[in-house]
């Protein structure tokens, strides 16, 4: 991890993602298109304006915040995929914050972020404790939370729980947030994108400068040391958990107060496991998760135009992303698609397997 | 008993890793029916030269040729089909099998498509008559004592026919009985023919049943001398590259209050098995208390309660009359350093620097933080001054301790450990798997340790380090102290004796 080699940390994300890139285009021409004129579209569609790249960074914001949520907890040396529960607690919260109280916006704002992360955190701490105190291992515990906060959620506003929006028929949702509590723009630059890049920037202070961080990397490297050295394993597995979850529920709660205006269940398929997508493609760097979730956005955000553009589905991003994933998480794949020597990538502190078993 | 052509030679072999070369030109002979004992310190490259040997490693450069002529080591399997087999430090031995099951795998005696367990015991029975290798092909292996699992590793080599056989640091795991029962049988099997390499870093074993010896300093070759010449002295001179003392020079003790008592403790491990069963100890302060006995005794289990890493199931241990708790860090405050027995799993995080291992325990604390803010100019004025005054030898304090020779890393424990003042010093195996310049500069932290003031509990496998260090000798056997001694009026065979369980 010395200094000279962040530039070599970048080959191996770089080449995934033109591998991807690469393996969709020509997944493109198998189905009869252009992959010129699709990608030309993508790129236009989420870059090609200002609205577009609005699109482009709202669409990156929960990815940063999901990115940020797993980057934190592997620094713990733990495996959080509840990111899609906790999100969605986070954004429940937010949307009942937003509606039900009414204060001035410079207080109202962040009130119903922090209250969307606790709740959140809530959970997450709670498959730390059971990890910690039980040994049950948090990728079964986070998976398992997943369904109780979506149940969950779903509940509160239905037409039979506290939260539900009576002008909505038969709809689950909440009501509409009040205006105090939306995140506004700066023209097309969404204040919560800026949120979540500070959120970026606090986690990297944290992890490089306050003694917690230095708890939480300890533990993660190892445990064993860490306990002789008088760390509580217990205590940092809990607080690990409960900050990672506390950033994805951020995460939600912007969702809610800057771009949905109010909770909606199911309004976020997929989006908390994209977090696992990040985090690898920026190697639990959390500065790097910004450049990961804009790249990941932009994807999301361009599919639309490139859909209009040539008879390519949007789901074919789905594919590039998961061949990305693929290419990082695996190195020897791209070192042997690409005849590389085995010292031309960095791929040493991302055993992610290593969360199992230990 | 040597023969005109050598049965092993290796000429100039050459291993590079990336940043390191392990091996460099290296030569060595070895005749039919000779031990030749291979020494040198932690990373001097002994692993690796045998490694090439067993055909493990392919080297860079050099030959090597078996009865003269020049082979090239395809792996594992293809040395013990020419002849040549290894027994690692870690036995590759399969636990819930039987001895004769375990000799015998992977090259069965069959009856049809049957595994024919009579046959197998037959030979393995005739095969440890004809070495003079006592067991009993009928035992399980798991059930065995340390030193027989051994035999059924020299055993497993001998059934392959192997005429040259590697022994990887064979007795760090016995007792001294076991120990002189070991160096009788390489002897006798030098005598009918066998060819044997011996690694160690233990010089008295080199002087008792060595032929010849090579010793290896960083990577090189750097002689071979005949045993019969040469000293411990003139043999850890050519290890170490300089004169060393080896034997520390310590006044006698001046105890006075007790620091650490325990009283009825016992200490159950993770599956629950009592292993501490009712131990009374009593550490006073300017003395050092030397715990004796083979591993897997109850010491570790010990060390832990006494230091609050592990609970402690019944009785108690106090320092300075403070009741010890389940709680590490409550311990250490009281003035506690410890030293623990497995530096990478338990002392060290391998990936960080220097600097941060030597402030693993402290880093919270003024002035390497400041309401909860790690302070790197305190940090990094700390690590430069311990790695001068504990003579660590890295490039930077920056560097990952996991890129660092055993002996470097030990010395990075006890500087963080011993470079502060403690009322009591857990030492636990402290030089294990060090060379043999850093074992006197520790032993040497250890006594001046004592001289401020400190209690030390030292637990150590080696009685070489015992006598050397200790004030008073406990031998722990079975979860028991058996005996406590003084090491001016006793003797190894005595100590050894309580720790094989006699006495």
């Amino acid at each position: 991890m010395g200094d000279a080699s962040w530039l070599r940390q970048l080959v191996l994300p770089a080449l995934a993602v033109v591998l991807g890139l690469f393996a969709g285009a020509l997944l493109i021409l198998i189905s009869g298109d252009n992959p010129l004129t699709a990608y030309g579209g993508l790129l236009e569609g989420a870059l090609g304006s200002w609205e577009g790249v609005g699109r482009t960074l709202d669409k990156a914001t929960p990815l940063v915040m999901g990115g940020l949520a797993v980057a934190f907890a592997f620094k713990a040396g733990l495996f959080n995929i509840g990111g899609q529960g906790q999100l969605l607690l986070g954004a429940a919260f937010a949307g009942w914050v937003g509606y039900f109280f009414d204060l001035p916006a410079i207080i109202h704002i962040p009130f119903a972020l922090i209250v969307g992360g606790l709740a959140a955190s809530v959970l997450g701490a709670t498959a730390g404790l059971l990890k910690a105190t039980r040994g049950t291992h948090e990728v079964i515990s986070t998976i398992m939370l997943n369904f109780v906060a979506a149940n969950f959620t779903e509940w509160l506003v239905s037409r039979d729980g506290p939260w539900n929006d009576p002008d909505g028929g038969a709809l689950a949702r909440t009501p509409e947030i009040l205006p105090s509590a939306e995140l506004p723009r700066i023209g097309d630059l969404p204040v919560g994108f800026l949120v979540a890049v500070a959120a970026a920037a606090l986690m990297w202070w944290v992890v490089r400068k306050s003694t917690l961080g230095f708890e939480i990397q300890t533990v993660g490297a190892n445990p064993r040391a860490a306990k002789y050295a008088g760390i509580s394993v217990t205590r940092i597995t809990v607080v690990a958990m409960g900050i990672s979850a506390f950033l994805a529920g951020v995460g939600g709660a912007i969702q809610t107060l800057g771009v949905n205006g109010r909770f909606e269940p199911g309004f976020n398929t997929g989006l908390g496991f994209d977090g696992i997508t990040i985090a690898l493609l920026a190697r639990t760097n959390s500065l790097a998760v910004v450049p990961a979730a804009l790249l990941i956005g932009a994807l999301d955000a361009g599919s639309t135009l490139m859909q209009s553009r040539t008879d390519v589905e949007p789901e074919i991003i789905s594919v590039i992303q998961a061949f990305i994933l693929f290419f990082v998480a695996a190195p020897s794949a791209v070192r042997w698609l690409l005849r590389l020597r085995a010292d031309a990538i960095e791929s040493d502190d991302m055993q992610l397997a290593s969360g199992w078993g230990a | 008993m040597t023969n005109d052509t050598p049965l092993l030679e290796a000429r100039g072999l050459t291993k590079r890793f990336p940043g390191v070369i392990a091996n460099d030109q290296v030569d060595l002979v070895l005749h039919r029916g000779e031990i030749l004992g291979l020494l040198g310190e932690n990373g001097a490259g002994k692993s690796t030269l045998v490694k090439m040997l067993f055909g493990i490693h392919q080297p860079d450069e050099g030959e090597i040729l078996l009865r003269g002529e020049r082979i090239t080591n395809d792996g594992p399997g293809e040395s013990i089909a020419r002849g040549i087999s290894m027994v690692h430090q870690h036995f590759q031995l399969v636990p819930p099998l039987t001895v004769a099951e375990n000799i015998v795998l992977g090259a069965e005696p069959v009856r049809g498509l049957r595994f024919d367990k009579g046959a197998a015991n037959d030979r393995v029975r005739e095969i440890s008559e004809r070495y003079g290798l006592t067991v009993e092909p009928t035992d399980v292996v798991e059930q065995l004592p340390v030193g027989l699992q051994q035999r059924v590793e020299i055993l497993k080599a001998l059934y392959r026919g192997a005429e040259l056989l590697i022994l990887d640091e064979p007795t760090a795991v016995l007792t001294p009985q076991e120990t002189d029962e070991l160096l009788a049988i390489l002897r006798d099997l030098a005598a009918t023919g066998v060819g044997i390499i011996f690694i160690t870093h233990k010089l008295r074993e080199v002087l008792d049943v060595t032929d010849r010896v090579t010793v290896l300093r960083r990577g090189k070759s750097v002689g071979t001398v005949a045993t019969a010449e040469a000293t411990s002295a003139s043999l850890a001179e050519l290890m170490v590259g300089r004169s060393v003392v080896l034997r520390v020079d310590k006044t006698a003790a001046e105890p006075s209050e007790p620091v650490l008592t325990t009283s009825e403790l016992r200490v159950r491990d993770d599956r629950k098995r009592e292993l501490v069963s009712g131990v009374d100890l009593e550490v006073r302060s300017g003395e050092i208390l030397g715990i004796a006995g083979v591993e897997g005794n109850g010491q570790r289990e010990l060390v832990e309660a006494v230091t609050g890493v592990r609970p402690i199931h019944a009785g108690h241990a106090t320092i300075v009359g403070q009741r010890v708790a389940h709680d590490p860090r409550s311990v250490r405050e009281l003035g506690v350093a410890y030293i623990p027995e497995d530096r990478e799993r338990d002392g060290l995080v391998g990936v960080y620097s220097i600097a941060d291992n030597l402030v693993l325990t402290s880093y919270h604390t003024a002035p390497f933080a400041r309401t909860g803010v790690r302070q790197f100019p305190a940090i990094r004025q700390l690590a430069t001054k311990l790695v001068e005054r504990f003579d660590v030898r890295t490039p930077s304090i920056e560097t990952p301790v996991s890129s660092l020779s055993g002996g470097n890393k030990q010395k990075v424990i006890v500087a963080r450990e011993l470079s502060v003042e403690n009322q009591l010093v857990v030492a636990s195996q402290p030089t294990r798997g060090v060379d043999v310049g850093s074992i006197e500069f520790i032993h040497q932290q250890l006594i001046d340790a004592r001289d401020k003031g400190a209690a030390v509990l030292l637990v150590s496998a080696e009685l070489d380090e015992i006598f050397a260090l200790a004030d008073r000798i406990a031998v722990i056997y079975e979860g028991r102290i058996v005996a406590e001694l003084d090491p001016n009026t006793t003797s190894r065979e005595e100590v050894g004796l309580y720790m094989a369980g006699g006495g």
